[in-house]
């Protein structure tokens, strides 16, 4: 059998990935508690690694496929793991102190987040069914375990098990959407299932079958109603260190495999899928932010507005083709790109801080631990005050931009009503984030013990916040490269 | 030319600036100064102005734009005809000589730079307004004299009484604002210019227009406008039914009520309505309106005043009368006379309410003529200032106002239009009640009985009320004598004119004096045809005697005599008798009951109503709370929801995936687009 030697060029960066992620699982056998800065190190290493490779990568023009046409690596690929590859870093960064503090910070922590980020960026190269649900399982087995990281602590293990359990499901009806979808065409390449189902004749129960349950296993990854009830209880469960690494990179991943299974794949439905969407976003967008409100547990109350987040981004995704017209299609992609990144830098802020007040022996878990943070440190208390602003929307934080660039693709595919409800509803959400800004600077704290942290996260959570007004300040260069990177599709 | 024009209005206003911002500063003695100086600037300005307008010259151009807006443009700029240069005169010639009246008066004020502040102010807001040659111009001299008047009415703040009074011309002057303000509006609308020239220039194109005020009623847009712009008049000139604020305006000390409340701003609807002259002639039916509402307010609340004890009161309320006058010459197309009325009651109405400021001050400031009496060989340069006011008032020749108001009456005998059968016989009465009021005024505060002896221990009382009034050096207990030279000073200035500024109708009224300022259609013209009738300021004078006015205001004064000087006991049994209507007039016709009641009290229920179904129930009850408490349930619904079993959440995520399902594969959204068609 002729087996021909595939273009290994425009997967580098996985190699190398998956070759240091075994070096570091090799080398942190042998060492002890004390220079587990190594692991340490040498990950943040394999990521600069993995980005160095991808920035070379991203420098060769036009999509390239290899594998036999089962990975891509265009510009949007490379985008995206690109953020993702910072969101993984921060994480690790923001993490340390509080996995050492409760002996978390082990070899298992370092290899399982880095298999993760492997699987992360599977899915956001695949053109292939299989390739995509390859990445998918890889990452969320990683994110399962890391969930029951704290195996002694009850209430993480039963988050991993819900997740787990409730994972499973989703994919299943993610592969049984996909085996529906592959009967109709023939196909599980993404690119020649969109040839296909151009030119038509294909039978449309099936399709339709097939094309709501991929919705479905989309949805569930990105975590919007009624596929979302998983979130508020993993994000509560787990250790807040894995609920920062859950709600950060993998909302990428997940961005990355509704345009690869939605636009790249299944675009000839896109009348079917934008209107699936459009209700998703709408009831992600209501429940997300009215039951935010109620939530007294800082991590619930991040778990809805992710919840909200997503409906938010999905809004993009659902206003790109205009009566079968494709002109807008890429700003509206692009916005929701956009919009993907802002949330994650801007999530890695919001779950920086529970990790900020966070330390020995002591969750900070609730509303009310913010109380009076101005009075212990104004400096954190204006990073979180910028990331509540940015979450709520508001000028001149980034927040805004991102808000604004989905309103406008809504507005201009004539789909002003959903515009007014989006507009509601984030008025509605702005409550409870600065209801934060209300506890952080009018009262007084209950908790008065000095703020001890590290001066890596330190400086990168004040990185991340000015971050955050900056890009606020000046979003354009992200937001052009955003619609580059669509329009490369 | 120009850097004149400018001095007559910014002289008084660089004066207002000082003694009000800097009045600590500039002194009592500095304040006076500076503003008496840069109102005499002013005076003598306008005298220059005069006489070169008398030349034939006539000036009308923008000094600044203020903003342009499509094709509007909104200016300032001055139109300086024989119309504004009568009017510049006349204003700062009252002004000035309130000026050194309030010397006098003021003398123990604490607030004594913050009057002359005022005064100047008024005097610049007043000039600004009159000078202007648009309708932007003209509304904002209109809203700042209405400021200043609203600031001086309350001079005194901290009296109850006083801020009521400033409060009530304050509201009330809002409503005939209200139709100033469309009438302005609809002349933008209608011509896309402010500007008077390009506004009369174009008016004939209006001639036939009509407008819908309600669905199928066809109004013509002039009557309409003029209307609008005549409901202005009416609040500022204190014409039925928006008089109400100007009796309780006597609250203010009396040079103002001399200078704003008889003089000057009052009179400012009669100036405006005779400078919108070519709009109103093309509209008989606003014109009959105008008729109607001045024969009401002359006769009726001349009649007012015939009842009141209050010396000022009186005057105030022949004010009214007299402004009714004015209006019903305007309806008549009598616009010169009505302009010449405006001049000479200015003189008259000044003198009069000055020398009832003298007597106030001799009395210390006690106003009740109840308590007067026999105070003609006290003072008797007072007395005769009052009693030339009064036969002026009252319309004998050959004092000021017999030929201003004789030429009304006649104007309005003559006159063709709808109404003025009607304001014929109300000016006619008008006179026997004019003649009535003025020599009930002079024959009750200057001869008989000295009653002020008996009650010279309550005045004292009376003291508190006026806390602005210190210690006095005249001496308590003592008889009252003539006020100082600051006070008479002007009062006599003022009786000059109030004998023979009548003799100039000649020029003003008969000789076209006016010119191109005033225009009177073909038809309406019935001032120059009585023009061929006049024969000089004597014939008139003897005409005068043989004709009906002249016998009713005798009447009057016979009346007025009988009742106060050879019976002065009849009085007090008439009212008696006439308890009714004494009750009626004693009320005013009920009008202040009846704001009170309607406007007052209603308001009051409206806003009360609003707050608590609108406020308190819709907006807190049921949206701010009510969302409060949606939200909250909600969110209790969905922590229920949110169980924490995960068969519950997969069951979700089955719902979802069934209604997905439901909805695509059955295609419902097509299904009911076809149901819905």
């Amino acid at each position: 059998m002729n087996f021909p030697m595939p273009n290994l060029l425009p997967a580098y960066a996985e190699i190398f990935l998956l070759t240091m992620t075994c070096i570091v699982l090799v080398v942190d056998l042998f060492l002890d508690d004390q220079r587990r800065y190594v692991t340490y190190v040498l990950s943040l290493l394999t990521l600069a690694g993995c980005a160095f490779f991808t920035i070379g990568i991203g420098s060769i023009p036009g999509p390239t496929y290899t594998f036999n046409n089962m990975f891509v690596s265009d510009l949007m690929a490379n985008v995206l793991k690109l953020a993702s590859y910072i969101a993984v870093a921060v994480n690790m960064v923001y993490s340390r102190s509080y996995m050492a503090d409760r002996g978390m910070l082990r070899g298992e922590y370092f290899s399982l987040s880095l298999f993760a980020m492997l699987g992360m960026m599977v899915m956001i190269s695949s053109n292939h069914f299989l390739t995509l649900y390859m990445g998918l399982e890889l990452m969320s087995l990683c994110l399962y375990a890391m969930v029951a990281l704290n195996r002694d602590s009850a209430t993480s293990t039963e988050a991993a098990m819900k997740y787990f359990v409730l994972g499973a499901l989703a994919s299943g009806l993610l592969l049984y959407g996909m085996s529906m979808i592959y009967g109709a065409t023939g196909s599980l390449e993404m690119r020649n299932i969109a040839k296909i189902l151009e030119v038509g004749s294909t039978n449309r129960v099936v399709l339709v079958f097939g094309l709501v349950f991929v919705v479905a296993g989309v949805a569930f990854k990105l975590g919007v109603v009624p596929f979302h009830m998983w979130i508020p209880d993993v994000y509560q469960g787990a250790p807040s260190a894995v609920t920062l690494f859950i709600a950060s990179a993998p909302k990428l991943a997940a961005f990355a495999m509704a345009m690869r299974l939605l636009v790249n794949g299944l675009i000839p439905l896109a009348i079917d899928w934008q209107q699936m969407l459009t209700l998703l976003a709408v009831l992600s967008m209501a429940l997300g932010n009215l039951a935010a409100i109620a939530q007294s547990n800082i991590k619930r109350m991040l778990a809805y507005s992710t919840i909200s987040h997503m409906g938010f981004l999905l809004l993009g995704m659902a206003t790109g083709v205009v009566d079968g017209n494709w002109l807008s299609a890429a700003e509206a992609y692009s916005a929701s790109m956009f919009y993907a990144i802002v949330y994650t830098l801007t999530t890695l802020a919001a779950f920086g801080s529970v990790l900020l007040l966070s330390r020995a022996g002591f969750e900070a878990e609730n509303i009310e631990d913010y109380k009076g943070l101005n009075r212990r440190s104004p400096w954190f208390a204006f990073i979180v005050l910028v990331t509540m602003f940015s979450l709520a929307g508001i000028p001149p934080t980034v927040g805004f931009y991102a808000k604004l660039s989905v309103l406008q693709s809504a507005v201009s595919a004539g789909q002003v009503w959903l515009a007014v409800v989006a507009v509601l509803f984030s008025l509605i959400g702005a409550f409870y984030y600065l209801r934060i800004v209300k506890l952080m600077y009018f009262d007084d704290p209950v908790d008065t013990a000095p703020l001890a942290v590290r001066l890596d996260m330190s400086v990168l959570l004040s990185a991340n916040g000015v971050a955050i007004l900056l890009l606020g300040i000046m979003p354009q260069q992200l937001m052009e490269l955003c619609f580059v990177a669509i329009k490369s599709l | 030319m120009k850097a004149l024009y400018l001095i007559v209005p910014f002289a008084p206003l660089v004066g207002a600036l000082i003694s009000g911002l800097f009045g600590r500063s500039v002194g009592r003695a500095g304040a006076h100064w500076v503003t008496i100086l840069g109102v005499a600037i002013s005076f003598i300005a306008s005298c220059m102005v005069m006489s070169d307008v008398l030349e034939g010259n006539v000036f009308n151009g923008t000094l600044y734009t203020w903003l342009i807006s499509g094709e509007a443009r909104f200016e300032v700029g001055f139109l300086i005809d024989r119309l504004s240069a009568l009017m510049m005169i006349v204003v700062t010639f009252v002004s000035l000589m309130v000026h050194i009246y309030t010397i006098g008066y003021m003398a123990e004020d604490p607030g004594y730079q913050r009057f002359f502040a005022y005064i100047s102010l008024f005097t610049f807001s007043m000039l600004m307004l009159v000078m202007s040659n648009n309708f932007l111009q003209l509304f904002f001299g209109w809203e700042a004299v209405g400021l200043v008047s609203y600031l001086l009415i309350g001079f005194w703040y901290k009296r109850p009484t006083a801020i009521y009074a400033n409060l009530k011309a304050f509201l009330v002057n809002r409503v005939g604002d209200f139709g100033f303000v469309l009438g302005i509006a609809l002349v933008l609308s209608y011509f896309g210019t402010l500007d008077y020239a390009e506004v009369f220039k174009r008016a004939p194109e209006l001639a036939t227009q009509t407008m819908e005020l309600f669905p199928g009623t066809p109004y013509l847009v002039i009557t309409v406008i003029c209307i609008g712009l005549f409901v202005g008049a009416m609040g500022k000139s204190a014409q039925f039914p928006l008089h109400v604020w100007l009796p309780d305006s006597m609250e203010g000390p009396t040079p103002i009520s001399a200078l704003i409340h008889a003089a000057t701003m009052v009179t400012a609807g009669i100036f405006m309505v005779s400078r919108m002259s070519p709009l109103f002639e093309m509209s008989e039916s606003a014109l009959s309106f105008i008729l109607v509402i001045g024969g009401i307010t002359a006769f009726f609340m001349g009649l007012v005043a015939v009842v009141q004890y209050d010396i000022k009161r009186v005057v105030a309320y022949s004010t009214l009368s007299q402004l009714g006058y004015m209006t019903m010459a305007l309806g008549a197309s009598a616009y010169s006379a009505a302009m010449f009325h405006l001049m000479t009651h200015a003189f008259f109405k000044a003198a009069l309410f000055l020398g009832a400021g003298s007597v106030i001050i001799a009395m210390h400031h006690e106003q009740d003529m109840r308590k007067m009496g026999g105070l003609r060989k006290y003072m008797p340069v007072t007395y005769l200032v009052m009693l030339i006011g009064a036969f002026a008032n009252a319309g004998f020749p050959p004092f000021a106002g017999f030929f201003s108001k004789d030429t009304i009456i006649e104007a309005l005998q003559a006159s063709q239009t709808p109404g003025a059968g009607f304001a014929y016989w109300a000016s006619l009465l008008g006179v026997f009640v004019g003649a009535l009021y003025s020599f009930r005024l002079v024959f009750f505060a200057f001869h008989g009985e000295e009653r002020f002896a008996k009650i010279d221990a309550h005045a004292h009382e009376t003291h508190d009320k006026e806390n602005t009034h210190g210690h006095d050096e005249h001496g308590h207990g003592g008889s009252p004598h003539e006020s100082p030279t600051v006070v008479t000073l002007p009062l006599i200035l003022l009786a000059i004119p109030s004998i023979c500024a009548g003799w100039l109708i000649g020029t003003v009224v008969y000789g076209n004096y006016f010119g191109d300022a005033i225009f009177v259609s073909s038809g309406h013209e019935w001032i120059a045809e009585m023009g061929q009738e006049f024969h000089g300021v004597m014939g008139m004078m003897l005409h005068g005697l043989t004709s009906l006015p002249f016998w009713f205001a005798m009447l009057g004064l016979a009346t007025a005599f009988y009742l106060y000087i050879l019976q002065p006991d009849v009085p007090g049994v008439l009212r008696q008798k006439l308890a009714f209507f004494v009750r009626i007039l004693d009320n005013k016709y009920g009008f202040d009951d009846f704001n009170q009641w309607f406007f007052a009290s209603g308001a009051v229920k409206v806003g009360t109503g609003l707050w608590r179904y609108g406020d308190a129930m819709l907006i807190d009850g049921v949206m701010v709370n009510g969302t409060a408490r949606i939200v909250g349930w909600i969110a209790g619904v969905v922590r229920w929801l949110q169980s924490g079993f995960i068969y519950q959440y997969a069951f979700a995520m089955i719902i979802g995936i069934s209604v997905l399902l439901f909805i695509w594969v059955f295609d419902v959204t097509a299904l009911l687009a076809n149901w819905t068609r």
